[in-house]
C-alpha cells in the first residue's frame, strides 16, 4: 500500500517536472532558432522584449496568441479539426517519458523493456495530427500539406526504425537504459562503430521533424501554410510547440542511442544533476545543427525525398542491419 | 501493484498529463481571445482571392504503392528487433535466417524500383 503512494507521488512529480520542462524547452529552442537564425543572416533578431538579448520575445509572442481570435473555417469539420493540434503535443508528452537522464535510482525517467520501440511507435503520432489538421480544414493546400506529411512519414519512418535496430544489435537490449549502459561498460558510443546508423537516423529524424530541407508539409513558397494555414490562435502555436520540443525529443533519443546519452569521458554517470548537463548539451549540438541546416540547404523536391528514402537510405540501413548482426555474430 | 503496469501507468500519465494542458490552455485562452466570426473570416483562405471550387476535392493520393511497401517493411522491422536482441545467442544459423529473410524482401524493393513504381512521372 505504501509502495502504491510511492509511485502516485513519484508520477507526480515527474508530471510536475514535464510540465515546466516542455514549454521551457520550446521557449528555449524557439528563442535559439530566432537568435541563431539571425545571426547567421547577418542580423541581430529580437532585441527589445524583456531588456537585453529580446530574451522575453517568445513569452510575450506567448501572451500575444493567447489574445487571438480562435477562427474555425466555416468549411471545416470541426471536431475533427479542433482536435487535431492536441495529438502532437500528446505524443511529445508520451516521448519524453523514456529519455533516461541519469544512472540514479530517481531521475524523470521511465524505463521501458520496450524502450526505443516505443519511442519510434509513438514519435509518428504527431502525423496523424498533422494529416487530421490537413485533411479537416476543406483547404487544398491544407490538404496538399497534409498529405505530403504523410508521404514523409512512411518514406522516412522505416530508415528511422532500421538504423536503429543496428544499436539494439550492439547493445542486445531495446531498453533506453540499457543502451547507455552498454555504451558507458564498453566507454565509446555506438557512433564509432554505427556511423552510417547515426548518419541515417539524423537524416530520417530531420524528415520526420519536417525540418529544412524536408520542409514540404510547409513549403511556405509553395503551400502558403501547409496544414497550418487555417489555423490561428493557441491552436497555431500548439503545432510550433511540439515542433519544437520534439526537435529536442528527437535530438535526445539519437544522442541516448549513438553519443553516449549521459554519459561522458571522466564524468560520473550516478549524479542526475551531472546527467541532465551531459545530455542537453550534447542534444543541444544536434539542435544547433538542425538549427544550421536550415539556413544551409534548400528545400528537396517531393519525388526527390522519395527517392533518397526508397533508393539510398532504406537500402544502406538493410545493409548496416545485416553487417552489424554479421560482426555481432561472428566477431 | 507490479512494475510492469507502472511502467505503462507512467506513459498513460504522461498522454493524459498532454491532454490536460491542452484542454486547460485553450480553456485560459477562451476567457482571454475576442469571438466575433464574420462570413469573410470563415471563408476558406485562399490567398485573398474568394475560394475556387469546394474545399473537399478529390486528390490523387501518389502514396498508395508506397503504403503498400511501407506496412511490408515495417512488418520486416517488427521481425527484426526481437532478432536483434539475442542475436549473439541465436548465433550463425540465426544470423543466416534473418539475412535470407531481409535479403529477400530487399529484392521485393529492388523489383519495385525495377518495375518503375517509385517513378514518379
Amino acid at each position: 500500500m505504501t509502495l502504491a503512494i510511492v509511485f502516485w507521488a513519484e508520477l507526480a512529480i515527474k508530471i510536475g517536472i514535464i510540465a515546466v520542462a516542455v514549454p521551457a524547452i520550446g521557449m528555449v529552442l524557439g528563442f535559439a532558432e530566432m537568435k541563431l537564425s539571425a545571426h547567421m543572416q547577418s542580423r541581430i533578431g529580437p532585441y527589445f522584449a524583456g531588456g537585453r538579448f529580446g530574451w522575453m520575445q517568445l513569452m510575450a509572442d506567448g501572451l500575444k496568441f493567447m489574445q487571438k481570435e480562435d477562427i474555425i473555417p466555416a468549411d471545416a469539420d470541426r471536431p475533427v479539426f479542433r482536435w487535431a493540434p492536441a495529438l502532437p503535443l500528446i505524443g511529445t508528452m508520451a516521448l519524453l517519458v523514456i529519455i533516461p537522464i541519469s544512472a540514479a535510482e530517481f531521475g524523470i525517467i521511465q524505463d521501458l523493456e520496450v524502450g526505443i520501440f516505443y519511442a519510434l511507435a509513438i514519435s509518428s503520432l504527431s502525423t496523424i495530427g498533422v494529416l487530421m489538421a490537413g485533411w479537416s480544414s476543406a483547404n487544398k493546400y491544407s490538404l496538399m500539406g497534409g498529405l505530403r506529411a504523410a508521404g514523409q512519414l512512411i518514406a522516412y519512418e522505416l530508415p528511422l526504425v532500421l538504423a536503429v535496430v543496428g544499436v539494439v544489435i550492439q547493445a542486445g537490449t531495446m531498453s533506453m537504459q540499457g543502451i547507455v549502459e552498454a555504451q558507458t561498460a564498453q566507454a565509446w558510443p555506438y557512433v564509432v562503430t554505427q556511423f552510417l546508423g547515426f548518419a541515417i537516423f539524423f537524416v530520417a529524424a530531420l524528415a520526420e521533424l519536417n525540418r529544412i530541407p524536408f520542409d514540404m508539409p510547409i513549403a511556405e513558397s509553395e503551400l502558403v501554410m501547409g496544414y497550418v494555414t487555417e489555423y490561428s490562435g493557441f491552436r497555431f502555436l500548439f503545432f510550433f510547440l511540439a515542433e519544437y520540443v520534439n526537435m529536442f525529443t528527437m535530438s535526445a533519443i539519437a544522442v541516448t542511442l549513438f553519443l553516449g546519452g549521459y554519459w561522458f569521458w571522466g564524468i560520473p554517470t550516478d549524479s542526475a544533476l551531472l546527467g541532465v548537463i551531459v545530455l542537453l548539451a550534447k542534444s543541444f549540438v544536434l539542435v544547433f545543427i538542425m538549427i544550421w541546416f536550415r539556413w544551409t540547404f534548400p528545400r528537396f523536391r517531393e519525388d526527390q525525398l522519395q527517392t533518397l528514402a526508397w533508393k539510398w537510405l532504406i537500402p544502406l540501413a538493410v545493409l548496416n542491419v545485416i553487417a552489424t548482426g554479421a560482426f555481432k555474430v561472428l566477431l | 501493484m507490479s512494475a510492469y503496469f507502472e511502467d505503462y501507468i507512467t506513459v498513460a500519465g504522461f498522454g493524459l498529463f498532454g491532454l490536460v494542458l491542452v484542454v486547460s490552455i485553450l480553456g485560459m485562452t477562451f476567457m482571454l481571445r475576442p469571438s466575433n466570426p464574420t462570413y469573410e473570416k470563415l471563408l476558406t483562405y485562399e490567398c485573398g482571392v474568394d475560394p475556387v471550387g469546394d474545399g473537399w476535392s478529390q486528390t490523387f493520393v501518389r502514396y498508395y504503392v508506397f503504403g503498400l511497401l511501407f506496412v511490408l517493411f515495417d512488418i520486416e522491422a517488427v521481425f527484426l528487433f526481437p532478432w536483434a536482441i539475442i542475436a549473439e545467442d541465436l548465433g550463425v544459423p540465426g544470423l543466416v535466417a534473418i539475412t535470407i529473410f531481409i535479403l529477400t524482401l530487399l529484392e521485393g524493393l529492388l523489383y519495385a524500383i525495377r518495375k518503375g513504381v517509385l517513378q514518379w512521372e
